[in-house]
């Protein structure tokens, strides 16, 4: 908040107004001449002749004074009938309902246009009915549960087919070391009997037992 | 006959499991946060030298004992001696620690992923309060990144003595967590993970100890990787190759940070220069676009001179900013990941997909760490015949993942960060030290260093270093006692224990003390690992005893 707003020379119902052009358009700025003060003028009465009871207002009405470099300026609508300056509710309802015709007029935004004293709506965040992160949690969160199921299944399947497997030269050592050969998911080659790589000459099961 | 082992399919794949455990959240957010600290790249020195003195021979020595035993941590030690048992067993016990807290983190991940899809990002503007004239209150004291962290991802409470309830959509994200990690366990996968800890003032102690934790030593994950080797894997090469790896990777991960921090700088420090010059032309009525950075010091003093009684009122509300003040603060942790990085990604072009970016290299590293942490808990498990005959694999992981699961809604409540804190900064900092001591005097003093060398000798057919022999008979002994002692001191004087807590009415963060029954629980955590050892070998002392006792003296 400036400290300017402590200096009202025409009472509460005047407001300051304050423009920052060069910010807004850079090189395309235009200067503040008395031309654009007319415009502004008549945006003003324009808004109020939107109000009900206000139809009348005049652009003379509208006063303007005090205008600085910066651009700011303070105005304020008077009522020459009753000699006296319009209430600042009215003004402020009737700006607040027409700020976007206003600063369109002079290509600028609430940033860039500001009436002190006025707050501006800001615009509401896009809310969509469903959250966007639910949406993809929900994605990824199936993916997932099904690659667990396959996975599960996959490996009771290939556990089932192991214990159905050939049983004659199976004994229940080697049936062990095959569900634990799968257990993993890390294949355990030399021992996987299943691929019928047994060296005869090696181990047959009656030469388990050292015959007498 | 002894019972077939899984093996790793080539040497490629466990070293790369070993990296992948090595490499975690620890060297991006810990790390750079240290070279900072202590004096940028001059780090290096102290964090290279504990590398080669520490981290390589600890290692290796894990390594090689998982390989030579075949077993995971507990049958590991049981077998180098029964009375050391409880070795394996306070392993598990810290694993099982961090893997209940650790992947709180990647499901914190996952929430900052599924909302990077949105424009403009949702920590990069301030919501708006109930009237609609302005944002919201705590948002515009902190900034829109801290409020997204702690109201809208942590919903964080006042104290950790306020619970609050539990966050459902932080509950699903942990949830889904904890899917990841049981699908990547179900295939077996290798993983590693890290944790870093707290300082201490001296930066060598610090360097020691980030390499310590740095390489996940004391939880058993490397045990169990190695126990799955061919027994004429060279282990060696594998230890020195995973270390180096693991030190280049925090190195790179520092460049980057560093840059990030720069940028962050640079760009905070240009827009509270904006900041001023906007205040003083404001209360100036100056020309629009006449102040601006270079010549902002020369207005000012002929403002001051000009304007004094106007000048002085607004001079509180200026601010004085440096580029200095903005590079020195650092952070790590949580704070740095999802605080300081969303606040650089979300002013950078194409910030959705830096921070799509961001988010899945952070989850990469987590589950990557997860997966390690749940290989030490599972390995023993599975390795144990009572076990592993009543419930396949599938069950036993899937048990696993869904008690630590369940436990860590915990961290999912109000003041479920403050409880993050103290599992990190505490439930692993000491009993890992003691942990990897008594490894290292077990190894070297009851089972022998001459009959582990001719053990390696006769399974690699390679002789042993003298290097490595003289740090694990002596430096890294003593290093670790120094290490354990100076922890112990730092704990003892610095009386009762305190925390940052958020407070919301003022946009920052405040120091408190913990509550009685908080102290009783870090208590808790630190006894119930270290206490194993002595339990288990005072137990396994009296069976025996006992045995003797009923089993008369053959004559």
């Amino acid at each position: 908040m400036s400290l300017k707003e402590n200096f009202k020379p025409y009472g509460e119902n005047a407001f300051k107004v304050r423009l920052s052009i060069r910010t807004a358009l850079g090189d395309n700025a235009y200067a503040w001449d008395t031309n654009e003060e007319y415009l502004f003028k008549a945006m003003v009465a324009f808004s109020m002749r939107k109000v009900p009871n206000r139809e009348t207002t005049e652009i003379s009405h509208v006063l303007v004074c005090n205008v600085t470099q910066r651009v700011s300026f303070w105005f304020v609508v008077t009522d020459p009938l009753k000699n006296h300056t319009l209430p600042a509710v009215e003004v402020q309802t009737a700006i607040r309902m027409n700020r976007n015709r206003i600063n369109g007029a002079f290509f600028l935004n609430d940033q860039t246009l500001e009436f002190l004293k006025i707050p501006s709506t800001l615009a509401p965040p896009t809310d969509p009915s469903v959250p966007i992160w639910i949406i993809i949690f929900g994605v990824i969160f199936c993916i997932v549960i099904v690659a667990v199921m396959l996975l599960i299944l996959s490996g009771i399947r290939q556990r089932r087919r192991m214990s159905k497997g050939p049983t004659e030269v199976d004994d229940s050592e080697d049936k062990c070391e095959n569900t634990i050969t799968i257990e993993n998911g890390i294949p355990c080659d030399p021992l996987d009997t299943k691929g019928g790589h047994i060296n005869d000459a090696f181990m047959t099961e009656d030469e388990r037992l050292t015959p007498l | 006959m002894e019972k077939a082992r899984p093996l790793w399919a080539n040497p490629l794949q466990f070293v790369f499991a070993c990296i992948s455990y090595a490499v975690g959240l620890g060297n991006v957010w810990r790390f750079p946060y240290l070279c900072q600290m202590y004096g940028g790249g001059s780090f290096l020195v102290p964090y290279i030298i504990m590398l080669v003195v520490e981290g390589m021979p600890l290692l290796y020595l894990e390594l090689a004992v998982g390989q030579r035993m075949r077993q995971g941590s507990i049958g590991a030690w049981r077998t180098i001696s029964p009375y050391l048992g409880g070795v394996g067993l306070a392993s598990v016990v810290v694993s099982f620690f961090l893997s209940t807290y650790y992947n709180i983190i990647n499901a914190w991940a996952f929430w900052y992923l599924f909302h990077s899809f949105q424009d403009p990002l949702p920590w990069s503007v301030c919501p708006l309060n109930s009237n609609r004239t302005g944002y919201d209150e705590e948002c515009e004291k902190a900034s829109s990144t801290q409020y997204f962290w702690y109201r809208k991802t942590l919903n964080i409470s006042p104290s950790i003595q306020d619970s609050g309830g539990v966050q459902w959509e932080q509950g699903l994200c942990l949830l889904l967590a904890w899917l990841v990690v049981y699908l990547c366990i179900l295939r077996g996968t290798e993983s590693t993970g890290k944790l870093e800890q707290l300082a201490n003032p001296k930066a060598w102690i610090n360097a020691a100890t980030q390499i310590f934790f740095s390489l996940g030593l004391g939880f058993g994950s490397l045990i169990a990787f190695a126990s799955y080797n061919q027994p004429s894997t060279d282990c060696q090469k594998h230890a020195i190759i995973v270390s180096l790896i693991n030190s280049s990777t925090s190195i790179f991960a520092s460049v980057v940070t560093f840059s990030i921090y720069g940028f962050k700088a640079t760009f905070n420090y240009e827009s509270c220069l904006n900041k001023v010059i906007l205040l003083l032309t404001n209360s100036f009525d100056l020309e629009d676009g006449f102040l601006t950075a270079s010549n902002l010091e020369q207005v000012k003093g002929y403002l001051a001179s000009a304007f004094p009684g106007k000048y002085s009122e607004v001079l509180p509300q200026i601010r004085n900013c440096s580029l200095e003040s903005e590079l020195a603060t650092a952070v790590q942790g949580t704070g740095l990941s999802f605080i300081v990085y969303t606040e650089a990604i979300k002013n950078m072009a194409a910030s959705q997909l830096w921070s799509v970016l961001y988010f899945f290299m952070l989850l990469m590293l987590g589950i990557g760490s997860m997966l390690g942490n749940t290989a030490a808990i599972l390995t023993p498990l599975t390795d144990s015949k009572v076990i592993s005959s009543h419930l396949p694999k599938e069950a036993i992981s899937g048990l696993v993942c869904l008690v630590n699961c369940v436990i860590g809604l915990v961290f999912t409540m109000e003041a479920g960060n403050y409880w993050f804190d103290i599992f990190n900064d505490y439930a692993a900092t000491l009993p890992l030290l003691l942990i990897v001591l008594v490894e290292i005097v077990a190894v070297c003093y009851v089972f022998g260093l001459r009959r582990f060398e001719s053990d390696l000798k006769a399974m690699t057919g390679r002789t042993l270093n003298w290097y490595w022999k003289a740090m694990w008979a002596g430096v890294s002994p003593l290093l670790i006692i120094s290490l354990f002692v100076f922890y112990l001191s730092d704990y003892i004087l610095t009386g009762t224990l305190q925390y940052q807590a958020w407070d919301a009415s003022q946009g920052q963060l405040v120091t408190k003390d913990y509550p009685l029954y908080a102290l009783a629980i870090i208590g808790l955590l630190v006894a119930s690992s270290t206490m194993c050892i002595p339990l288990v070998a005072l137990g396994t002392f009296i069976v025996r005893c006992l045995k003797r006792g009923d089993t008369p003296p053959v004559a």
